[in-house]
């Protein structure tokens, strides 16, 4: 089962985490759509995003119903669909990037079972380190999550904050990479505030796993982060980062070089 | 003389239906589908919950719904058609069924506030019906677009005090009604029920609404045993999600000299890919929480359906469907808009009934079907729901002017 290809794309995002602990820094996660605005802009995105200081990338293949997603991430998605985004277009767009920095792969499942048994490899051989599928959760499907377990890279699995603590032990078994906590009910989106419960969470996770454990979902601000920071092994920012790309990659790096700063400064 | 087919293999998991079923869903959402299978598994054995359940169905509903003899559409398909009246209900529809089923659950789970998801209107309107029956919260997402086409149910919706939500996003049809639905039922998930609508969605819904929808079968069974002596030959329904006719079959699926015949829209025609014959060409993907039939494109991206039915106009279908037609239990065709007017006027003109357009689909493809069974034979057909609501839609359709 172990072949060496599984420790070698894994592992990125392993090695990553285990010098951020090292240095005692907090790890930044930084979601991109791909294809998003448009796809030469999407490549100058990556590139542009690593170099500001993003310690791992989620590359979001575009869905045509993302029930998971808010409203910026949901019209970011229909206009690299627009754009005739597809998953194998992503990894292309992994391939073409050649950043050192982890990528992790964040799509829905039907895009996934659509690309065949074999994407898990050709993922991996496209550079990518990680695979989040936003509606595959624990236990539901043994077969696919078992495929997904036995291939070169990490599964990284998400808890809610709806999840009991002994599910989370089964979710936190099941995974690898780090562990991705959505920080509140909802879809994704920008927030006004940090919820206040959210500490006892990351707490009660923690106390379940040595994975690294980042906090997403409504994260936007560099103050934001920096308080996130403080409980958490790092923050995920997507819908923030995705409406900034938007508007001007420009105003995306400097977004990402902000929340860098503020995670750094503790 | 009625065979008995052998059970389908037992199923491990029970919220699958063979390879199709399944919960794919946001982890958010995994403890409330685990607190609604418990809740729906202790309400089945309380005998106080089934005796209200009972009481409403009776006294609120009107059950049970009539069997009508079709003697002049009888001829014209060539059996002796029995038609299941669904559309005198309470709403107009079977879909009143499967609501009252839910809140009574949402109620016993001291949820406060219901969403729903509606195309045609009518499962919108069984919700808020019932909600305020109950005074329950009720907000329905509705697509733009349906709610252009069914105009009369977002006021019939209104006027009962629910919340009608338009959503704009993607074909702006039921597809991203139902998608809506569960973004807010994310948020929302406390206090929140999500009473779907159909046979979809993630497990325990496609079990527990064909449940709840299985009175219109086992009502049917005994009445056409009562009248004819027999079980029919076949039974016919029409298939979107595929409520009405998952609970209609459900009783007869272990009679293997029953055909079960279920009816999807070919809307503009299959070859023109403005359709939603999903178990006629779809392909196996997953959409709204469960494995099943979709229609999409090579790269997992859910194809938009096409339906002059709004009630039909949806790319995915109950996943058990998906597992009776690869059994091959039960067999699917479809009817395209044009035949599904003209099904309209044939029940309309020959037995005095208006049938929704999702219905006529069904009426349709039997008118077509003539010469399948001999004269004397029993053919059940349900009339899922009556065609008052789309009488607007298809007077402008047709240009009339009075």
């Amino acid at each position: 089962m172990a072949s060496a290809s599984v420790t070698i794309s894994a592992d990125a995002l392993t090695a990553r985490f285990d010098a951020l602990r090292r240095q005692n820094r907090r790890a930044l996660v930084c979601y991109l759509t791909a294809g998003h605005p448009d796809p030469a802009t999407s490549l100058a995105l990556v590139r542009g995003v690593a170099a500001a200081g993003a310690d791992v990338i989620e590359l979001g293949v575009p869905f045509s119903d993302p029930l998971a997603d808010g409203p910026v991430i949901q019209a970011s998605s229909q206009r690299a669909l627009d754009h005739h985004m597809t998953l194998d277009g992503t990894l292309a767009l992994a391939r073409d990037a050649k950043v050192d920095v982890p990528l992790v792969l964040f799509t829905y499942l039907n895009p996934l079972i659509a690309a065949g048994p074999d994407v898990l490899e050709r993922a991996s051989r496209a550079g990518i380190s990680g695979l989040l599928v936003t509606d595959l959760p624990v236990g539901a499907d043994a077969e696919r999550e078992a495929w997904v377990g036995a291939s070169p890279l990490a599964f990284v699995r998400l808890v809610a904050p709806t999840t009991p603590s002994e599910r989370m032990v089964e979710i936190a078994r099941h995974g690898s990479g780090f562990v991705y906590l959505i920080s509140r009910l909802g879809v994704t989106g920008v927030s006004a505030s940090v919820p206040a419960e959210l500490p006892a969470t990351v707490a009660r996770l923690k106390a379940t796993t040595t994975l690294p454990v980042c906090v997403g979902f409504g994260i936007s601000t560099p103050g934001q982060a920096r308080e996130i920071g403080r409980i958490a092994d790092g923050v995920v920012v997507g819908s923030a980062l995705v409406a900034a790309a938007g508007r001007s990659t420009d105003e995306a790096i400097a977004l990402v070089r902000s929340l860098r700063a503020a995670l750094d400064e503790g | 003389m009625t065979a008995v087919l052998p059970e389908s293999p037992p199923d491990t998991d029970a919220g699958r239906f063979g390879p199709f079923g399944g919960r794919y869903v946001p982890e958010t959402l995994i403890p409330a589908l685990d607190e609604l299978e418990e809740a729906y598994a202790s309400a089945m054995r309380d005998r106080a919950f089934r005796a209200d359940l009972d009481g409403l169905l009776r006294d609120f509903v009107g059950r049970p719904s009539a069997l009508t003899e079709a003697p002049r559409f009888s001829m014209l398909v060539g059996a002796r058609v029995l038609l299941k009246r669904e559309d005198l209900n309470h709403t107009g529809a079977h879909k009143i069924n499967n609501t009252i089923g839910q809140a009574l659950l949402a109620r016993r789970m001291g949820k406060t506030r219901i969403i729903a998801e509606t195309g045609a209107g009518q499962h919108g309107v069984a919700t808020a019906t019932i909600c305020a029956r109950f005074g329950l919260e009720c907000v329905v997402y509705m697509g733009e677009e349906d709610m252009r086409r069914q105009a009369l149910n977002v006021f019939r919706m209104k006027l009962l005090g629910a919340t009608v939500v338009p959503v704009t996003s993607g074909t702006r049809t039921l597809k991203d009604a139902t998608t809506e639905a569960i973004r807010d039922w994310v948020t929302n998930v406390g206090a929140t029920h999500y009473i779907i609508g159909s046979v979809v969605g993630p497990a325990p819904y496609p079990r527990m609404v064909r449940d709840f929808q299985r009175i219109i079968g086992d009502e049917a069974r005994a009445q056409v045993l009562a009248l004819t002596g027999r079980l029919p030959r076949a039974v016919v329904a029409c298939v979107g999600g595929g409520s009405n006719a998952m609970g209609i079959f459900h009783p007869f699926v272990q009679d293997a000299d029953v055909e079960l015949i279920g009816v999807e829209a070919a809307g503009e025609g299959i070859s023109t890919g403005r359709h939603s014959a999903t178990l006629s060409v779809g392909t196996p993907g997953v959409l709204h929480g469960a494995l099943s039939m979709l229609l999409q494109d090579a790269a997992g991206q859910v194809h938009p359906a096409h339906s002059v039915s709004a009630g039909l106009d949806y790319p995915g279908v109950g996943p058990e469907h998906a597992w009776l037609k690869t059994r091959g239990r039960a067999e699917y065709v479809a009817v395209d808009d044009r035949d599904a007017l003209e099904g309209v006027r044939i029940l309309s003109r020959l037995e005095g009934i208006i049938p929704a357009l999702e219905t006529a689909h069904a009426i349709a493809w039997m008118a077509s079907a003539k010469g399948r069974w001999k004269s004397d034979e029993p053919v059940l057909l349900c009339v899922s729901g009556r065609g008052d609501k789309d009488v607007a839609q298809i007077s402008t359709l047709e240009g009339f002017t009075p």
